[in-house]
């Protein structure tokens, strides 16, 4: 039978899912199924959460009804305190799938004399078990034995002999230990349960706490052995195992505009890549927000879902403030495409932060998530530690094909190709907003420091921020420098009035060809009159001297005639008549 | 073990002549349980004599009772009148700390006072 037992437990560790987003992942399946699980931790650290969010949802969505006994707190309270995580322990009572029972042990209420035995909590767990049979058990603090009975020999035997008994009857145990000095828990709870032991601890770093869980030991499985960071929020416990994030992204070659026209032409003519992560840097008041903003609007416009982080303005401020640029968030709010998630950057640690951005991009499933400055989560850890973070969140970004506006808030006076967070070299795309500072006014300057795998334009534009939303234009590059703002309108205009006056010029040099023109082609024809005239008289002069010829020598030949003259022998008679006929015709 | 009630109305900061209930819990007849109810039994007779009632009670037979007085070891002798409720734990070997237990006999009047063999500074 023992044979058999041990041969089944080779082969795979039956395991119990916890239901806990996270924890099951990292244990590898659960807790282990019929044996104990230690889970200990400092006061308040959520040791009962966790042990009561392992039996609710046993109870609710494995089938497995449990029974919670409480050293410490009243049924009521119980039912009262977990109540605010959305766990409704009435209703399960109800249903007999839970049943909590308080076990009250008031050292000033009795005298302890003899020998004694714990068999009066066996029966009570035994008759609890067995009346809604119970797959899973909660001690919740058996070491509350240890404060109110005196006798530790007797209890701790009764303990060894108690753990060997639930384990006979085949039930999944947590028990919780609050931490010792120097040990796991104070009255050494640990020697009992040698299969699983769950540590939880609630640290505090520059007045900040975070809550992390670890597996101290898990016999017979493999498990994740790092610290994680855990949330308690509304919907009960979630742990985020973020350090197994790989380098593995999938790149997609399509594009997605950025909102503003000019700086798709800036970005190879199409835009971001999706997927890509983009990261805006500027001093104060460069519009950084605005940017970001109109890409968000964009997004929303395609029918994408949108989560904006924002660490230093509320939706309802952010909402107003663009609206002034003619973007109106209110409506996509409304039609849940986008989101906001304001906290401020010193409210967690960096790895709270880092876990609750991750919960909230996993629920809402957005395409386009913007992080409203990212330099704001600078104050929560130091350099290194920022730098991993910011690198497991874009990983993650990019596992997801998530694409990403991160802003960069410059301190004045810092320089501003330089990211404190030391993140450029992770991001896609980098562009840089900057006050362009000359004749007493301020403006507004864009450029791309690099975007990768598209060409993009090496030209600052000007960055005009107008009711109509957002306009590039080109700066004036001449002579005097780069000109911005006022400057370059004037400049503009200056251009404008020598433009026109050249024309008039041109246009007056070619109306005087005109004439010239005319002048000369009169000057053509009069010319052509007068030869054409002359050539009428030469011809008529001409044709006057041939019919004079004729007639002379008509007249001679009439003269011969009459005179009675010798013809030539030869060929006499042809020539005469020729000479009368050609007369003739 | 049943002793008729003798019902006393004055009220007198003697508990002796109160009607006294006890119930002791056991959990099958061990040699602890067995010890337990001759030391309990012979300390009422003692000290109680016509004035007290004692039920025993088997939490293997009846489980669901362990709740109800928050009895976790065995034996367990309860007071349930008069009130408030006190408890003793063991096979009540030592019968002082029972007297003292279910206050037949008053802890220190002072808690304050010296006890025997300390020195008053």
């Amino acid at each position: 039978m023992k044979s058999t037992k041990s041969k089944s437990a080779m082969k795979t560790l039956q395991k119990s899912p916890t239901g806990i987003r996270g924890l099951d992942e990292s244990t590898d399946g659960g807790l282990p199924t019929g044996r104990p699980t230690l889970i200990c931790g400092g006061a308040g650290c959520g040791k009962t959460l966790l042990a009561m969010e392992f039996l609710v949802r046993g109870a609710a969505e494995y089938g497995e009804p449990g029974v919670f006994m409480a050293f410490e707190e009243t049924t009521e309270e119980l039912t009262e305190n977990v109540a605010s995580l959305g766990f409704d322990l009435k209703k399960l009572v109800a249903s007999k799938k839970l049943l909590l029972d308080y076990v009250y042990v008031d050292r000033s209420e009795f005298e302890e004399t003899g020998e004694y035995d714990l068999e009066g909590l066996f029966i009570r767990l035994g008759y609890a078990i067995d009346s809604i049979k119970a797959k899973r058990v909660v001690l919740d603090t058996i070491e509350g034995l240890f404060a109110s009975l005196p006798n530790h020999a007797i209890v701790r035997a009764e303990l060894r002999r108690l753990f060997r008994w639930l384990k006979e009857k085949g039930v999944t145990v947590i028990m919780t230990g609050e931490r010792g000095e120097g040990t796991l828990t104070r009255y050494g709870l640990e020697e009992y349960v040698s299969d699983c032991v769950i540590s939880l601890d609630h640290r505090v770093v520059d007045q900040v706490t975070t809550r992390r869980i670890r597996v101290v030991k898990y016999r017979g499985t493999t498990h994740g052995t790092n610290e994680y960071p855990f949330l308690i929020e509304k919907d009960g416990i979630s742990i985020w195992p973020i350090t197994s994030v790989q380098l593995e992204h999938k790149a997609t070659g399509e594009r997605i505009p950025t909102g503003i026209e000019r700086l798709d032409t800036m970005l190879g003519g199409k835009g971001f890549y999706r997927g890509s992560s983009i990261l805006l840097s500027g001093t104060a008041g460069t519009g950084k927000t605005s940017v970001a903003a109109t890409f968000a609007e964009v997004a929303c416009r395609r029918g994408e879902r949108c989560l904006y982080f924002s660490f230093e303005e509320s939706p309802s401020q952010i909402t107003r403030n663009m609206g002034t640029i003619g973007l109106d968030l209110q409506q996509w709010l409304k039609a849940g495409l986008l989101q906001f998630q304001t906290v401020r950057p010193f409210h967690y640690g960096l790895e709270m932060h880092l876990a609750r951005t991750i919960k909230a991009i996993t629920e809402f499933a957005p395409s386009v998530v913007i992080i409203d400055p990212i330099s704001g989560l600078d104050t929560s850890g130091t350099n290194l530690e920022v730098k991993a973070a910011m690198m497991r969140l874009m990983d993650f970004l990019k596992q997801k094909g998530i694409t990403a506006m991160l802003t960069d808030l410059k301190m004045g006076g810092s320089a501003l190709e330089r990211t404190d967070a030391a993140i450029s070299s992770l991001v896609d795309t980098w562009m840089v907003l900057r006050d362009l500072e000359s004749n007493g006014e301020r403006n507004r300057g864009l450029h791309v420091i690099k975007s990768r795998g598209m060409g993009h334009s090496n030209q600052v534009r000007e960055f005009i921020l107008s009711n109509g939303g957002i306009q590039l234009t080109d700066v004036y590059i001449g002579p005097s420098g780069m000109l911005t703002g006022s400057a370059r309108v004037s400049q503009e205009a200056r251009e404008r009035a020598e433009h026109v006056s050249l024309n008039e010029e041109a246009e007056r040099q070619q109306l005087a060809l005109e004439c010239k023109r005319a002048a000369l082609e009169g000057q053509i024809a009069a010319l052509r009159a007068e030869f054409s005239a002359e050539e009428a008289t030469v011809t008529r002069i001409v044709s006057q001297d041939k019919l004079r010829e004729a007639s002379v020598a008509l007249d001679k030949a009439a003269m011969g005639r009459s005179r009675q003259h010798d013809i030539v022998k030869s060929n006499g008679s042809r020539v005469r008549r020729n000479g009368v006929e050609g007369v003739r015709s | 073990m049943k002793t008729p009630a003798k019902p006393s109305k004055a009220k007198s900061p003697d508990p002796k002549p109160m009607e006294w209930d006890l119930r002791l819990y056991v959990a099958g007849p061990t040699p602890k349980s067995v010890t337990a109810f001759r030391n309990l039994e012979q300390l009422c007779e003692e000290h109680l004599a016509g004035h007290y009632h004692i039920s025993v009670i088997d939490l293997m037979k009846h489980p669901q009772l362990a709740q109800g007085d928050q009895i976790l070891a065995v034996p367990t002798v309860v007071r349930n009148l008069p009130s408030p409720i006190r408890k003793v734990i063991g096979n009540l070997s030592n019968t002082e700390r029972v007297l003292v237990g279910l206050d037949l006999r008053p802890r220190d009047a002072d808690p304050f006072a010296p006890r025997k063999g300390e020195i008053n500074v």
